[in-house]
């Protein structure tokens, strides 16, 4: 279909030039070459430092909210059972809303460790070129007069410089996912602190925020069958095996 | 001919192969032409698994690449911008 117009391939052409093109000392620019690729390297590993250290991250924000929810859900059912089930649904809310809030912290632990695998693959390809970079100078640098000596060079060149592209490409990505992440960690920073996952016995009123973000979780079909599932355990517990006064939960002598 | 894949490794393939190469790429290209989500992502992969049909290069090959090929997770608005060029299928 020529002509029209923004047409495009997917098969994108190397963009990466030669390095050495007209070297006036080939030995040096291929030494140069050389501790270039090692720097590249040596960038690509600290990339993957921060993508471990943003997944890092992520877990404890999890394991915090693991525990907001543990403590939400024992606040319910207390709630419950002293026959406050407003409070009670309330607690649940909060709770739905941090599981929701924890179903995608695990996306994207998921997608910052596939990030992570794929760094360290593209890392062990570009060691492995960049190795094989080093033995080839060496041998062309030993048989310097071979007339196509510069060509092979390049050529080799282009090659681990392309290997090079694709590692900074992969990081480029990682660091834009990263990026997203660190604005979601913040977002849920500031929910906390607007009390949003806060325990709802100890809460006045900090109005608005709270609300908005129930209305948007509210999910009300979801806390309700869990009320429902919580009340039935609450009485399959209660009947059979208590003590016959009902004894309340003062386990006091 | 070397296909890279971006993020993923070198692939060589057959001049055989090469015919069917061109027309997965034109069908990619149909698909973003119409701005189908859905279909560019299928066509992209039907692209890439021909292409992994090729043979993987080692690690240490050190030889340049005649053609790259978007990541596996690129989106269409990516594939529309950045990873797009006018006609530099190498035919």
């Amino acid at each position: 279909m020529p002509g029209l117009e923004g047409r495009f391939s997917t098969l994108v052409k190397a963009k990466v030039s030669a390095v050495l093109d007209r070297a006036e000392d080939p030995a040096e620019t291929l030494d140069y070459s050389y501790e270039k690729q090692l720097e590249l390297l040596q960038q690509a590993k600290s990339g993957i430092v921060d993508v471990v250290t943003s997944k890092k991250r992520l877990q404890l924000q999890e394991g915090t909210l693991r525990e907001q929810a543990a403590k939400l859900d024992g606040q319910a059912r207390q709630a419950l059972a002293a026959g406050n089930e407003d409070l009670s649904r309330q607690a649940l809310m909060r709770k739905q809303a941090i599981e929701d809030e924890l179903g995608s912290l695990d996306q994207q632990v998921g997608d910052l460790e596939r990030q992570q695998q794929q760094l360290t693959d593209g890392e062990n390809k570009l060691q492995a070129k960049v190795e094989a970079f080093r033995t080839k100078k060496e041998v062309i640098k030993a048989q310097y007069s071979a007339a196509d000596a510069q060509v092979q060079i390049s050529e080799a060149a282009t090659g681990v410089g392309e290997q090079m592209a694709d590692v900074g490409l992969a990081m480029q990505r990682a660091v834009d996912k990263t990026e997203n992440m660190k604005a979601r960690a913040d977002a849920v920073g500031e929910l906390e602190q607007a009390g949003t996952f806060d325990d709802p016995t100890e809460l006045g009123g900090s109005g608005d925020d709270l609300d908005r973000q129930l209305a948007q979780v509210t999910s009300a079909g979801v806390v309700d069958s869990e009320l429902e599932k919580m009340k039935a355990e609450l009485a399959a517990g209660a009947a059979p095996h208590q003590l016959p006064s009902g004894g309340e939960k003062e386990a006091g002598s | 001919m070397i296909v890279r894949i971006a993020t993923e490794g070198q692939y060589r393939l057959a001049e055989e192969q090469l015919p069917r190469l061109h027309e997965l790429d034109a069908e990619v290209v149909a698909a973003a032409e119409l701005a189908d989500a859905g279909l560019f992502e299928r066509r992209f992969a039907g692209l890439l698994e021909f292409v992994r049909s090729g043979e993987l290069l080692e690690d240490a090959y050190l030889g340049p690449s005649d053609a790259i090929l978007p990541p596996p997770d690129v989106s269409l608005a990516e594939a529309t911008t950045e990873f797009s060029t006018d006609d530099l299928i190498p035919s």
